[in-house]
């Protein structure tokens, strides 16, 4: 919303500075965007008059000018604008000025050997206009020496505020005084408006045309205008159209456009004689259109309102005009429309047809329908005065709403709500100069809301008037209060566990990315995700377009954008949401880890004392595993099993699991063929956890660990080499060993595994070290000779191993 | 006489000789072993008679103990030799560069370590953290939040829309985090005092906005806490977390459909380059927007209006994180450059607590 100070002053009886008034708006919730103060930018820039105007000596398109600028002998400028001669008047600027359209400060300059001591100025150097094909011209009337942001009215300076949707009451100038007048700045103006007696009834007759619907006007007044001569209109009146960027059109025009700003009220102006019969509102039709305002032709729905003549559609209803209705500078009979309109039709009215008009924005947000005949009847008046004519009386179709809210207002609710403790009389001040009325006796006030008010509603609302008439800054802070006792912990097992598998992946030298939560559909689908209903309706660009199933797809995104800028050696990771369905519960935490090149966990690329290795399943394993145990899982009970979904190598991947129904996660190689189809380059591995699917330790009374069993005997160790067939797991191996004396058998490891002729063909061998760890006694050879071979016995059993001879 | 001072200066003479522990034992046997020339004395002492015994006893045990010392003393310098040359030779050259360790690589994304400072401040003063999920129902993310159907309001959300779930209800990504509050009303009894810090979506990009963001959401709800409670609260904030003194704030009137009253709130600060500098300057920095809870929300989560209060506020998490840490680009945040990663990333153990610092 923008207006000038001098607009704002016809409605604001005020002394005080356009800083005040500029900080008393943010204070009070009108939140200055911006003051454009071309008095004070353009201060240096007066009218000069060209004496003479010389080519120059040594450049074809430069000539030499001198400029009297008012001050004294003829300034030497050198100039290169098409349009500079002898005897124009324009704008000169001297050196030390700042051109805001350059973004200089001017300089006495020599050029091509002539020297020049400022500049005549195009209409973009000021920043007044896009215009820049020469240098301004002004009329020769213009006064010389004169500032020429005075002279061109430019000297008012252009308050831009924000309006809050719940405000548009503040979208005219009026409503913006009333509010700076309750907090204090000045005087409110007069805003009520004197009828219009009108001559006779207005002949065109207007119907409402809903069928049995509700109808979407409550209430739409008309009246003709007759013999009146249109043409520009005033020059106060264009000077603060075009101050707030609206171009002037014609009389009628302006004047409909001024009243909308000055007083929040549209209007729309029809040239009668344009106009076949009597005006009908009512829905549109399917097939219908508008050739409308702006020169664009609009297809139009039975949802939206328009409204009608014998001719068809003639206005789209509270948004714009028709071409074909318009008024022009041959209009001599005008009728003016002055009417109310359902707020959500209009705004999804004009959402559909993408027109953003003036009209739309205040009917959508809310008109006074008190003001709809005075508005109806300052338009007359202005177009009486402007442009001559008669009126007619005024035609009313529907009834024009009266909302009389009254609430009951206890006073003690300001106190409740905002801790500054004013005086009733305070708040009946604040509540009458805003135009509530205030009747009663405290505590219970009963205070009646001003029908341009269609925000407030409650007694709440009548507390934020109080306050930020008042000021915010009156309200006193006010400690919070904290528990008396030390602080508890306020974090969940999932949050404790979030934040700990972030800090435990950046520990193993993972970098944390955080990734878009959408991803392509393809890569949505290539990942187990792409189900329709995860899938964006309106998505902001087709990459982005399906809620993630995994966080992987973005992580090998993100890896390959960084080797294509020159870092192919990364490790990423991400701990976030996955969505599996729509429900809250289907989407889960995942920590993710992702390793791309030779980025392993003791570095990457080469090295003196040895280059790191392509990263493998390996990595990843080792990567999941160390995460699960810091955030302490029973990783014990955990079983790893081959093989992994789809985007997995097949024969390098693995699953964590607690059986088959409660799956931890996944670690391994990526899929070639995935790779392929997200069109990235490995090697890649990584590994996703599923934080959510961990089980929760159980609660315990104590804190207390159980006792260490520190044996004081030395453990033993025995190494076996099992042969077994190349697929044998060896997982299965060590469970088969371990299982062999669980009371004896404190450990065991596979320290080798070799393939070769020597074992034969699909075969390999196994070395696996077996820790015996004796409880009473120091153990006799025997007793080792017996648990080996039960050890040995055991593994074959499983395997059907042979020890390797 | 005269033959002893001749063996002990060939034998000193031997053992000066002696190049290393080797040749020395090789003296030492040869003057002192079984058959060694000084042994060979001492055992010519027993067909002395007592007065040759009487001098000669003492020289020769004299020269044994002589002998003997040398040879300790040498042996001792050989050793030292010996050590110092193995030394020498197992020296390396330690200016070889090591491989850098885990931990120094690993790095905690600006996001994450904000959200920790943040819930560090909160946690101390009673808040607890509180989620809802990314796919919200038109309900909680809109009409339980008092937006009216077809409002301007809504309009201004740029909502991202998923298909409507089979019952036909309306789903959405979530626009802000302010569902978590009415989530947290209908969960949870009052006294309340939460902050929900998550991900929040808008179909929005240019210079300034993403279309996934960041934002903490804040509501206390009790019997008491009115707009100086609120005020006192994001003061005490904003010092904790941007670690300064003294936050100069200004709170505008504003409006949200859920906060009535409903304020934006602005910090005094100073830009020097990449750096902001809050409590000085004449720059307005808006961070954030508040208000109390609306009655109607009150009422939405079945608690008496007139019987209960309190407040909500919202903040942009990665913006907070841009004032304080100098990141210039928001659209950095999200496209995991390892470079600026490793630039704006914390380390693994920098661990964000109220004890210590939230950033030493």
């Amino acid at each position: 919303m923008k207006f000038t100070l001098s607009w704002l002053k016809e409605h604001l009886e005020t002394e005080a500075s356009l800083e005040a008034i500029g900080d008393a708006l943010t204070r009070v919730g009108l939140e200055v965007e911006g003051i454009e103060d071309k008095a004070k930018a353009l201060a240096p820039f007066t009218v000069a008059y060209v004496v003479s105007a010389e080519q120059h000596p040594n450049a074809d398109r430069l000539r030499v000018c001198m400029v009297d600028t008012g001050t004294g002998e003829p300034v030497q400028v050198v100039c290169g604008a098409p349009n500079a001669r002898a005897g124009m008047k324009s704008v000169f600027s001297p050196p030390g000025t700042y051109i805001p359209g350059k973004d200089i400060t001017l300089a006495v300059g020599t050029i091509r050997g002539v020297e020049s001591r400022g500049m005549l100025c195009s209409a973009a150097e000021l920043e007044i206009s896009e215009d820049h094909d020469g240098i301004i011209e002004l009329p020769a009337d213009a006064p010389v020496g004169t500032p020429y942001a005075e002279w061109a009215g430019l000297a008012d300076p252009v308050i831009d505020i924000a309006i809050t949707p719940n405000r548009p009451d503040c979208l005219g100038v009026h409503g913006v005084a009333r509010d700076l007048a309750a907090a204090g700045l000045g005087r409110l103006a007069d805003g009520d408006v004197a009828p219009v007696a009108g001559e006779g009834p207005c002949p065109v007759a207007v119907r409402f045309d809903f069928g049995d619907e509700p109808a979407l006007s409550p209430a739409f007044a008309l009246r003709l205008v007759r013999g009146v001569r249109n043409g520009p209109s005033p020059d106060w009146m264009q000077a603060k159209l075009r101050a707030i960027g609206l171009r002037p059109i014609n009389a009628l025009v302006d004047i409909t456009n001024y009243l909308t700003y000055d007083r929040n009220r549209p209007l729309h102006v029809f040239d009668a004689a344009k106009v076949a019969g009597d005006l009908v509102v009512r829905r549109a039709r399917a097939g219908e259109s508008l050739l409308a305002l702006d020169g664009k032709t609009y297809a139009l729905d039975e949802k939206m309102c328009v409204i009608a003549d014998d001719n068809g559609v003639e206005s789209l209803a509270g948004i714009m005009g028709g071409e074909a209705s318009g008024c022009s500078d041959e209009t001599v009979d005008v009728l003016v429309e002055s009417a109310l309109w359902e707020p959500l039709n209009i705004a999804q009215t004009g959402r559909k047809l993408g027109i953003n008009s003036d009209a739309r924005y205040r009917f959508e947000r809310g008109i006074d329908p008190a003001f709809t005949i005075p508005g109806l009847d300052l338009a007359t008046r202005l177009i009486m005065e402007i442009c001559g004519g008669v009126p007619s009386e005024i035609v009313l179709a529907g009834t024009i709403p009266e909302p009389r809210l009254q609430l009951a207002f206890p006073v003690g609710e300001v106190t409740r709500l905002s801790g500054i403790d004013p005086s009733v009389e305070e708040i009946g001040a604040i509540l009458t100069a805003l135009g509530f009325t205030v009747a009663g006796e405290a505590p219970v006030l009963t205070v009646g809301v001003p029908s341009w008010r269609p925000d407030i509603d409650g007694k709440a609302d009548l507390v934020e008037e109080v306050v930020r008439i008042l000021g915010i800054d009156r309200v006193p802070s006010t400690p919070l209060g904290k528990s008396d006792d030390v602080s508890r912990p306020v974090l969940t097992p999932l949050q404790v566990r979030t934040r700990r598998a972030k800090r435990a992946l950046a520990a193993r030298g993972l970098v944390e990315a955080v990734t878009w939560s959408f991803v392509a559909k393809g890569v949505a689908e290539a990942f187990g995700g792409g189900a329709e209903a995860l899938a964006l309706a309106n998505p902001i660009s087709p990459e982005m377009s399906d809620m993630r199933p995994s966080l992987l797809p973005g992580l090998v995104l993100a890896a390959q954008r960084n080797a294509d800028r020159g870092s192919a050696d990364v490790a990423l990771f991400e701990v976030g949401q996955i969505f599996r369905g729509i429900r809250p519960e289907d989407q889960k935490i995942a920590a993710t880890g992702l390793r791309r090149g030779t980025a392993g966990v003791s570095g990457s690329g080469r090295h003196w004392q040895g280059a790191a290795a392509p990263v493998s399943v390996f990595d990843a394993k080792a990567d999941a595993l160390s995460l699960l145990e810091a955030l302490g899982a029973p990783v014990d009970k955990f079983q790893i099993v081959a093989g992994a979904p789809s985007w997995f190598h097949p024969g390098r991947s693995g699953t964590i699991q607690l059986g088959p129904q409660t799956v931890i996660g996944h670690f391994g190689e990526l899929h070639p063929a995935t790779l392929e189809a997200l069109d990235v380059e490995g090697p890649l591995a990584g590994f996703e956890i599923i934080l959510d699917q961990i089980p929760l330790p159980r609660a315990r009374p104590t804190k207390t660990r159980p006792p260490l069993d520190a044996q004081a005997l030395q453990p033993v160790t025995r190494d076996f080499a099992f042969v077994v067939d190349r697929t044998t797991e060896a997982g299965k191996i060590l469970k088969a060993a371990l299982s062999a004396d669980k009371a004896l058998i404190a450990a065991a490891s596979v320290f080798d595994v070799f393939e070769g002729a020597a074992i034969g063909e699909g075969r390999k061998s196994v070395a696996i070290e077996v820790t015996l760890r004796p409880t009473d006694h120091t153990l006799t050879d025997a007793e080792i000779d017996a648990v080996s071979a039960k050890i040995v016995a055991q593994v074959a059993k499983a395997t059907g191993a042979v020890l390797r001879g | 006489m005269a033959d002893l001072d001749a063996l002990e200066s060939d034998i000193r003479q031997a053992i000066a000789g002696a190049a290393d522990e080797a040749a020395l034992e090789a003296v030492r046997i040869a003057a002192l072993g079984k058959k060694g020339s000084v042994s060979e004395r001492l055992k010519g002492l027993g067909a002395m008679s007592p007065e040759e015994r009487k001098t000669a006893g003492p020289a020769i045990n004299g020269l044994r103990d002589r002998v003997t010392e040398a040879i300790a003393a040498r042996r001792a310098v050989l050793k030292a030799e010996g050590l110092a040359a193995r030394l020498k030779a197992e020296a390396v050259d330690v200016t070889l560069p090591v491989r850098a360790s885990a931990l120094d690589s690993g790095r905690i994304h600006p996001v994450s370590q904000v959200i920790d400072e943040i819930t560090a401040i909160f946690a101390d003063l009673g808040f607890s953290v509180a989620e809802g999920p990314d796919i919200e129902t038109d309900y909680y993310n809109f009409t339980a939040l008092n937006f009216p159907v077809g409002h301007p309001a809504r309009e201004m959300h740029d909502t991202f829309f998923l298909p409507p779930a089979a019952d036909g209800e309306k789903l959405l990504l979530r626009t802000h985090t302010s569902p978590v509050q009415m989530r947290t009303m209908q969960r949870q009894a009052p006294p309340i005092r939460i902050i929900a810090p998550g991900r929040t979506y808008r179909n929005d990009s240019d210079q300034t906005h993403t279309p996934m963001f960041h934002q903490v959401e804040g509501l206390v709800i009790d019997r008491s806490s009115h707009i100086g409670h609120l005020k006192w609260l994001l003061e005490a904030f904003c010092r904790a977390f941007f670690e300064v003194e003294k936050v100069e704030m200004r709170l505008r009137p504003s409006f949200f459909p859920f906060t009535e009253p409903s304020m934006e709130v602005d910090i005094r600060c100073k830009r020097v380059g990449n750096e902001v500098r809050f409590g000085e300057g004449d720059d307005w920095l808006e961070i954030l927007g508040c208000g109390m809870v609306h009655p109607n929300v009150i009422r939405h989560a079945g608690l008496d209006p007139d019987e209960y209060q309190g407040f909500a506020f919202g903040m942009g998490i990665d913006r907070i994180a841009m004032l304080k840490y100098g990141m210039p680009d928001l659209r950095a945040f999200f496209d995991a450059d390892i470079r600026w990663l490793a630039h704006y990333g914390f380390r693994p153990l920098d661990l964000p607590t109220l004890v210590g610092g939230l950033s030493s």
